[in-house]
């Protein structure tokens, strides 16, 4: 079976500049800073999610 | 066994350099070798994340259990006795069906692990030629008597899986060793994504198999078989691992085994936890307070970053921020990551542990 993450919410975290540095999100109940890396298992399935339209990312604050 | 102990064993009175050579050339003195594995943590001493757990995830490092229906425990467990035991293997993978299944269709328990493109592709196996092998070998232990699938998949390729199944007798420690071809139509990428995906099951639901599965044989269908629900449905069942091993070649050699220290070293690629501290000074409110953290293990890609056991004076919201200084820049690479606090105070500091997961 693939994969079993759990996102609940998700939101992008952004620099001063206002470019964002990465998605501040809880999987499995925790809240993780996850980096905008394809190659990193979370962000890839935050991105498969979002494409899949069952997960939005938030605007950074 | 090693060169030198094959030699010791043969001298003897043999003490001609002739004599030796001769016997090599007749095949009577037979040096052993132990390859090496493209597993990292395969006797499962390592679980830096936790010992146990309910839910999908990883206990042991590097080896993802998943599962739906019922309660399984996943834990790693003490081997005290038994072959394995003989062998120097002292920790397996243990499945514990706490609560069994109720849904035989749905339902399944497994454990996989995925190794680095990279590392099949440069491992010697000459993965497109369909004599040119890998194999795999591991002890296993199950409860419930009955035939148990291993299944494998081209990650690069993936409609590209492989499967064998075994049979296991109840509460008996099993060494199963099993080659596997190459294929024209495996791909593994020079890189580090998932090469390939290797996974044990102790029970897959009907609605994930099927009674015309291709086994024994690289398959673009079906290649996962049938099973009988007796695990799912036994409560207290279990399904014990260990002692993995995949090398390149067409024979299982012995597991070489190493220290505890090297070992966690290589599973820091994929995760590592560790603890940070910094101070601040200057006015409250607007300043930005941190330091670098540089991992114990470079990783195999830039990590989802965690903080925990925070301790902290005049942290403003007490937010510890991970992975940017907070000004125009971001700091967070597969070498570590920059941290930082907004301060509200004069003085600020805080301690605090994270975690960096890299896994596949």
């Amino acid at each position: 079976m693939e994969n079993n993450i759990n996102i609940t919410s998700a939101q992008y975290l952004a620099n001063k500049d206002g470019s964002n540095y990465s998605v501040k999100a809880t999987i499995d109940g925790q809240e993780m800073s996850v980096p905008l890396d394809p190659a990193n298992r979370h962000y890839a399935e935050i991105l498969k999610q979002v494409e899949a339209g069952t997960l939005t990312i938030a605007d950074a604050e | 066994m090693t060169k030198a102990r094959d030699l010791a064993n043969f001298l003897g009175d043999n003490t001609s350099l002739g004599t030796i050579n001769d016997a090599y050339d007749a095949g009577t003195l037979v040096p052993s070798s132990t390859n090496p594995s493209l597993i990292i943590n395969g006797d499962m001493r390592i679980s830096q994340r936790q010992t146990s757990s309910t839910t999908s995830g990883f206990v042991l490092d590097r080896f993802f259990v998943g599962s739906q229906g019922g309660t399984r425990t996943r834990s790693q467990e003490a081997i005290t006795s038994g072959a394995p035991y003989d062998l120097g293997f002292r920790n397996c993978l243990k499945f514990t069906n706490t609560v069994a299944g109720g849904n035989n269709t749905t339902d399944y328990v497994e454990s996989y692990y995925k190794i680095e493109s990279q590392d099949v592709a440069t491992s010697g196996w000459n993965y497109t030629s369909p004599s040119s092998y890998i194999t795999v070998s591991f002890w296993v232990r199950s409860s419930v008597a009955g035939t148990y699938t291993f299944w494998t998949r081209c990650e690069d390729a993936n409609a590209n899986t492989y499967a064998f199944t075994y049979t296991l007798a109840a509460n008996t420690w099993t060494k199963v060793t099993h080659s596997i071809p190459g294929h024209s139509n495996l791909v593994f990428n020079n890189d580090n994504g998932a090469g390939l995906r290797m996974q044990w099951i102790p029970f897959y639901g009907s609605g994930h198999t099927s009674s015309s599965a291709t086994i024994n044989a690289w398959s673009t269908g079906s290649s996962l078989p049938d099973q009988s629900t007796a695990w799912n449905t036994t409560t207290g069942a279990t399904f014990e691992l260990t002692g993995v091993k995949l090398e390149e070649g067409s024979e299982a050699t012995d597991f070489q085994h190493t220290s505890y220290a090297e070992e966690l070293a290589k599973c820091q690629r994929y995760y590592e936890t560790g603890r940070s501290s910094s101070t601040g000074y200057g006015a409250a409110g607007t300043g930005f307070f941190g330091c670098m953290v540089d991992y114990k293990a470079e990783k195999r890609a830039t990590a989802t970053l965690t903080q925990s056991s925070q301790s902290y004076f005049a942290v403003d919201g007490n937010a510890i921020y991970l992975g940017s200084v907070g000004l125009s820049y971001t700091l967070n690479d597969t070498n570590g990551f920059y941290h930082c606090a907004v301060h509200d105070n004069v003085n600020c500091k805080y301690v605090f542990t994270y975690t960096a997961d890299a896994e596949l």
